[in-house]
């Protein structure tokens, strides 16, 4: 491992990934990534392979935008030799009330003058782009084609192996354990397998960014909290865009297995990956409710991950007021995969003291202090 | 273990149709936890999660880092520990 670093990345995830092969594209080769499991096993690894545009939050459409782009030519501009197996099959929006239908109809208009193709559509459209959809209780939809599926597995790995080429140092199953702060600069991080001299310092640490922030004695107003999800045996393909509602999200990948998750607001707080069986009942029970096709076939297995939630379920980037060199890309609240190829685009302009392709400023973390929270509608 | 290089196209994965060359290359290329292989290849994932392939691929990783068997990082098991038809765990969710 160096000894010294001019970017020590911390967290081996798409975030992390992402700003590492960006900071190397823009010329900055003396780059180390740190990541304490192998790479992409936190949050990265653990998602539901879901990227959508359909957001509420102007900031967070156009970053979305902006990371499906990217995604839609990454095999090539990685020179990729496996395959990120995109598929753009759509995002549908189950909407049940009369709010969702009005707030929702209100997005479609805000997606719209960013250049997002989404549209609300009526349950009889819907039911032509999923025919076994139980149209029961539903009002309306939105629906947006280039929204989809993409692998986080091979969407990092892609980065990573791109990121190497270009010479940033990547440290698997190496843990910070400590940030030094002299003066109020970084100076050194510390992990189990020695020290890095370096003055800058991202924490793209997923779940553990709080305790990341904790090192260099900052606090960060993020709350992990766990996210289950399972997976079924592939079948023949039955579903194109992803079903999402309150009660559930619900796709099938390109290789022919579904995969779906619901938001317990039950779920306390901390990072936890274990799986419940409870889960899996409920997962089944709603699942059914509304695609009833799917009681046949196997459930495989089921995991977790976590969701790194802020208080207004919008990420925080930049730099952190008080600590020089201290940068920061976390608190996704659960859309960190599908917005991490802008991410790294983003940081990596930050971190080199260049404007950013899309403005940061308010997602800063000042905004909590200044009570200028963002307040994403569209994230359960 | 299978050492002879002539058995390099018998099938380690059956659900995923991964041969014995594939995982010795991806060893080779730097994949050396059981995890870090599945999540690449998809190795492990298909319905009968691993259990055909997992002592093959835990014996090639251990023949390739010297390391016993016994000191490898293992996946989670977690359930079902058969596959299970979403109906069933459907209806015994509603009792």
């Amino acid at each position: 491992m160096k000894k010294s670093g001019e970017v020590v990345i911390i967290g081996g995830g798409i975030s992390g990934l992402s700003t590492a092969y960006n900071l190397a594209r823009l010329g900055c080769k003396d780059v180390v990534l740190l990541e304490k499991e192998s790479l992409y096993s936190g949050a990265t690894g653990r998602c539901g392979a879901g990227v959508r545009q359909q957001f509420g939050l102007e900031i967070n459409c156009r970053l979305a935008k902006g990371a499906c782009e990217i995604l839609e030519n990454l095999n090539e501009l990685l020179d990729y030799e496996r395959d990120i197996e995109l598929k753009q099959g759509g995002y549908l929006w189950l909407l049940t009330t009369d709010e969702e239908v009005k707030l929702y109809k209100k997005n479609v208009q805000l997606q719209n003058n960013l250049g997002i193709e989404s549209r609300l559509i009526t349950v009889e459209e819907a039911l032509e782009i999923v025919p076994y959809l139980n149209p029961e209780g539903i009002k309306a939809c939105t629906f947006h084609q280039k929204d989809g599926h993409v692998n986080p597995f091979q969407v990092s790995q892609a980065y990573a192996e791109a990121a190497k080429r270009l010479g940033v140092e990547i440290n698997t199953f190496t843990e910070v354990t400590d940030i030094k702060v002299k003066n109020n600069h970084i100076v050194e991080v510390i992990t189990d397998k020695g020290k890095i001299a370096t003055n800058k310092v991202l924490n793209a640490a997923g779940a553990f960014a709080k305790h990341i922030g904790e090192m260099a004695g900052v606090k960060l107003p993020l709350k992990p909290e766990r996210h289950q999800i399972l997976a079924t045996e592939p079948v023949e393909p039955l579903l194109g865009p992803m079903v999402i509602s309150t009660d559930l999200a619900c796709l099938q990948e390109p290789q022919g297995s579904f995969i779906m998750s619901y938001s317990d607001p039950d779920e306390p707080e901390g990072v936890n990956i274990s799986s419940s069986w409870r889960f899996m009942e409920e997962m089944a029970k709603r699942v059914c409710t509304v695609l009833p096709i799917l009681s046949n076939i196997k459930v495989v297995r089921q995991w977790a991950g976590n969701y790194t939630m802020t208080p207004d379920a919008a990420p925080i980037l930049g730099s952190l007021p008080g600590v020089e060199g201290f940068y920061f890309a976390a608190g996704f609240s659960g859309h960190g995969f599908m917005l991490g190829p802008m991410t790294g685009v983003l940081m990596a302009e930050h971190i080199l003291g260049k404007e950013t392709t899309i403005s940061i400023d308010k997602l800063d973390i000042g905004r909590f202090e200044r009570g200028e929270l963002m307040r994403e509608p569209a994230v359960s | 273990m299978i050492s002879n290089k002539d058995h390099e196209n018998t099938i380690v994965c059956r659900c995923e149709d991964i041969t014995l060359k594939e995982i010795r290359d991806l060893i080779k290329e730097g994949f050396k936890t059981v995890d870090e292989i599945k999540r690449i290849s998809r190795c492990g994932m298909g319905p009968c999660q691993g259990r055909t392939c997992r002592q093959i691929v835990m014996g090639e990783i251990a023949r390739t880092t010297g390391k016993d068997v016994s000191e490898l990082r293992l996946s989670t098991f977690r359930a079902p520990t058969k596959n299970i038809k979403i109906g069933i765990l459907a209806e015994a969710a509603e009792g």
